[in-house]
């Protein structure tokens, strides 16, 4: 399987060891945290246009989002990630900041389609030109709207940015 | 009935608010003075012979760079359709720029009350005797309405409430435990950068 | 998904009396269609007053569309009804055909009425999905997104795109059907039926579902006209206004189908009648394959607003204003005829207008669309005021309101 290090202990990556026999891990706690992290995202739904129905799409049957062990959560209270899916208003701007607010950390947002990622389309009075000016984005899908395969991919970015954190628990460090 | 003799009924109903009909690709518009408006809605609406009871789109028209002479500054259209006897009419009410106000049709079709609040919202154009006149596409302390053809595509200057918000944002991201990027608003000259290139 | 939670309760407002307090079922809720906010006073369960905002989503089409040309405008007709994207479509370029005396050759028309009416029971079934999931019944959720990923996937082979397509063109559509694609589509046909039973099956005779929608939301013929309701919410209080009938365009005029009217003018009835519309849909998707003449696809005067597929017409790369390597459609400088016209389509929401002012150059004066859903929304108080919290939750499901479509 991997290296062996130290007599009665297996290197399975890198920092990572298994002790055999025993079933048991030993490793950095930042790795822990981030594997138990990336894989159980649990977003909040903020659809507001067409890339609601794709997002929708992507979370049904032919491309589930279960597997992954993504759930869509309604209240941001539960959630630790919000994908912002669709043309962002400026009437809709203080809504937005509010809920993404309203999210205990670890938080990440994914700007899902053109629109969140820079205004899409509509170079407008009433669109704000990406979210990124209200909140901090993580992720950004591209597309008008990106296909269900797409998102799928950004997600599995965001779940390998969050592999790569480091210490993400609190100021104190 | 064609369109046509639609127009000329009304013209005869209403000889001096009439003032002109105009035909274009099989539709007919009637340019009329705005005093009498509901008058001569309803009576389209309840005449026998025309009973145009749908009223299809209620909107405004700024014809500000308009070629044809002899129009006001503003003027609301109402798009009227009979369902039973398969008709339809279309009504140019002229509104000037100095007085830019008409009287409501909500006590004709409950169904104008939004198309009205729209036509307040981004052409400016009130409507006397609506029920509950304010702004419904765009928040309420928004300046300006922006279909008028001297308001640029992207705005004069920013909304408030966005300056408001993207300064908080800026403030909270110190708290930011995470690595997500958070784009420095663009400054005013940029603002309106997209506004000539259209 | 759970019954909706209320947002924030505030203080009780009024003297004191009762039960009564004020409810904002904000704009982000997985219970509404889209971003919807309605204000509520309630007392008890029972709403008293009810006022609906919306503007979350207005993205300006109509200034948008006065600094664009009649082609780059088409993109914009997708995103209003995104979930009926080719129904759109072929309204906007019905209108912009009849402004510009662009003639449409037969075979496009069938192609178009075709698409529609996919498009018609694409819209349908994401209705059925959410009015019955807002109601609970979860089930009819999964079984209508499986029948939807199918038509999605046709709609892929048809013109590269899932959900926004631009596949109606002005005069025209953009490229023709293949063998293979009429194949699966005559597939589809056939199973639909089967299909179709199965969710009634599931819900038609269910005493839950009955009990949520007989007697609920009721509105006379009369007063719905009033309200101005059109589609299926006029016809389930049994007004004849179907405009495939009364103004037909494309090939409606040629194929052979009825419209359901309603009787009651309840929530049951309106779900009535779009499931028959189900029905009559197939059987205009029938007749459109087998009566599909061959034939051009697109009109010998389209106006250059075509790419072609052999390379962009009159395109000039404009490096000072746009950076390298962005192309830009020159605007027309050609005559076209100038006046206004309306000209209205039936998509599965309802009535979508448009009203183009043309001052003869190649950009709109002035456009102005006259969407079903912001009226269906503004209707919402005439229907829900007096009754139970449950019911304003039936009630937008039944108007079948997308706030794409609504805010523009």
């Amino acid at each position: 399987m991997g290296e062996i290090k130290e007599p009665g202990l297996v290197e399975i990556e890198d920092g990572v060891k298994m002790i055999p026999g025993a079933n048991a891990i030993l490793g950095p706690l930042n790795k822990l945290v981030n594997w138990g992290r990336a894989g159980s995202i649990w977003p909040v739904t903020f659809g507001l246009a067409c890339c609601a129905i794709e997002m929708m799409d992507t979370g049904a049957s032919t491309n589930d989002l279960d597997r992954f062990g993504i759930i869509f959560r309604a209240s941001p209270r539960q959630a630790d990630c919000m994908i912002v899916a669709g043309t962002l208003t400026k009437k809709m701007a203080p809504i937005l900041r509010r809920v993404y607010d309203q999210m205990p950390e670890p938080r990440y947002v994914l700007a899902m389609g053109s629109c969140a990622c820079s205004g899409g389309v509509f170079n407008s009075y009433a669109v704000t030109q990406g979210v990124d000016t209200i909140v901090p984005v993580d992720v950004y899908v591209p597309g008008c709207p990106p296909r269900p395969a797409a998102l799928m991919q950004g997600l599995i970015k965001l779940q390998e940015k969050i592999l790569q954190e480091q210490y993400r628990w609190s100021l104190w460090r | 009935m064609e369109s046509m003799e639609v127009a000329r009924r009304l013209q005869e109903q209403f000889s001096e608010e009439v003032l002109d009909i105009c035909d274009f690709q099989g539709q007919v518009g009637v340019i009329v003075k705005r005093d009498k408006i509901v008058e001569m809605l309803r009576w389209l609406r309840d005449s026998s012979d025309l009973r145009m009871d749908h009223l299809m789109d209620l909107c405004g028209v700024d014809n500000k760079n308009r070629p044809e002479a002899n129009l006001q500054r503003f003027e609301v259209v109402y798009n009227l359709y009979s369902i039973p006897l398969r008709h339809s009419i279309r009504i140019r009410a002229q509104v000037p720029e100095n007085d830019p106000c008409v009287d409501t049709i909500t006590t004709l079709w409950t169904g104008a009350d939004w198309h009205e609040r729209e036509c307040f919202d981004l052409m400016g154009i009130s409507f006397t005797g609506h029920p509950d006149l304010r702004r419904i596409l765009l928040p309420d302390d928004w300046q300006g309405h922006p279909l008028r053809k001297e308001y640029p595509l992207k705005g004069r200057e920013e909304w408030s409430g966005l300056v408001e918000l993207q300064r908080k944002a800026v403030e909270l991201h110190q708290f930011d435990l995470g690595k997500g990027i958070l784009r420095q608003p663009a400054a005013e000259q940029s603002h309106t950068k997209g506004n000539d290139k259209s | 998904m759970t019954r909706p939670m209320t947002k924030t309760i505030n203080v009780p407002v009024a003297d004191g009396e009762g039960d009564r307090y004020t409810v904002k079922m904000g704009p982000q809720h997985p219970a509404t269609h889209g971003v919807l906010r309605v204000d509520l006073e309630l007392d008890g369960e029972t709403i008293l007053k009810c006022t609906p905002h919306v503007g979350y989503l207005h993205r300006g089409f109509d200034k948008i569309a006065e600094h664009r040309t009649y082609a780059q405008s088409l993109i914009l007709s997708d995103r209003l009804d995104y979930i009926a994207a080719m129904a759109n479509n072929v309204g906007y370029c019905v209108a912009v055909e009849k402004l510009l005396g662009v003639s449409v050759p037969l075979r496009a028309k069938y192609l178009r009425t075709m698409v529609c009416e996919m498009s018609r029971i694409a819209s349908h079934l994401l209705w059925l999905a959410t009015h019955a999931l807002d109601i609970g019944a979860m089930t009819v959720f999964l079984y209508c997104f499986r029948e939807r990923e199918v038509l999605l996937e046709l709609f892929e082979e048809l013109c590269g795109a899932r959900l926004t397509f631009s596949y109606p063109r002005i005069g025209g559509v953009r490229q023709d059907v293949t063998r293979h694609f009429i194949d699966k589509l005559q597939r589809f046909i056939n199973e639909f039926p089967g299909n179709l039973e199965e969710y009634e099956t599931l819900i038609d005779t269910n005493r839950i579902w009955l009990k949520r929608t007989v007697g609920i939301g009721v509105l006379s013929g009369q007063e719905a006209l009033d309200l101005g309701l059109t589609g299926a919410c006029l016809r389930g209080s049994g007004i004849d206004y179907d405009i495939r009938k009364h103004r037909p365009y494309d090939a409606y005029d040629l194929v052979d189908f009825e419209v359901p009217l309603g009787a009651d003018g309840d929530i049951y009835a309106r779900y009535r009648c779009r499931m028959e519309e189900f029905t009559q849909s197939n059987r205009i998707l029938q007749q459109c394959i087998d009566q599909l003449p061959p034939g051009p696809i697109i009109g010998e005067d389209a106006p250059d607003l075509v790419m072609s597929l052999q390379g962009s017409r009159k395109v000039e790369v404009d490096s000072s204003r746009y950076g390298t390597g962005l192309v830009r459609l020159l605007e027309e400088s050609g005559e076209y005829p100038a006046g206004d016209i309306y000209v209205s389509t039936e998509v599965p929401k309802g009535e979508l207008g448009f009203y183009f002012i043309s001052d003869g150059s190649g950009k709109p004066y002035r456009m102005h669309i006259r969407s079903p859903s912001f009226i269906h929304i503004g209707a919402l108080p005439a229907l829900v005021e007096g009754d139970l919290i449950a019911d304003l939750i039936a009630n937008i499901g039944t108007l079948d309101v997308v706030l794409g479509e609504c805010d523009r």
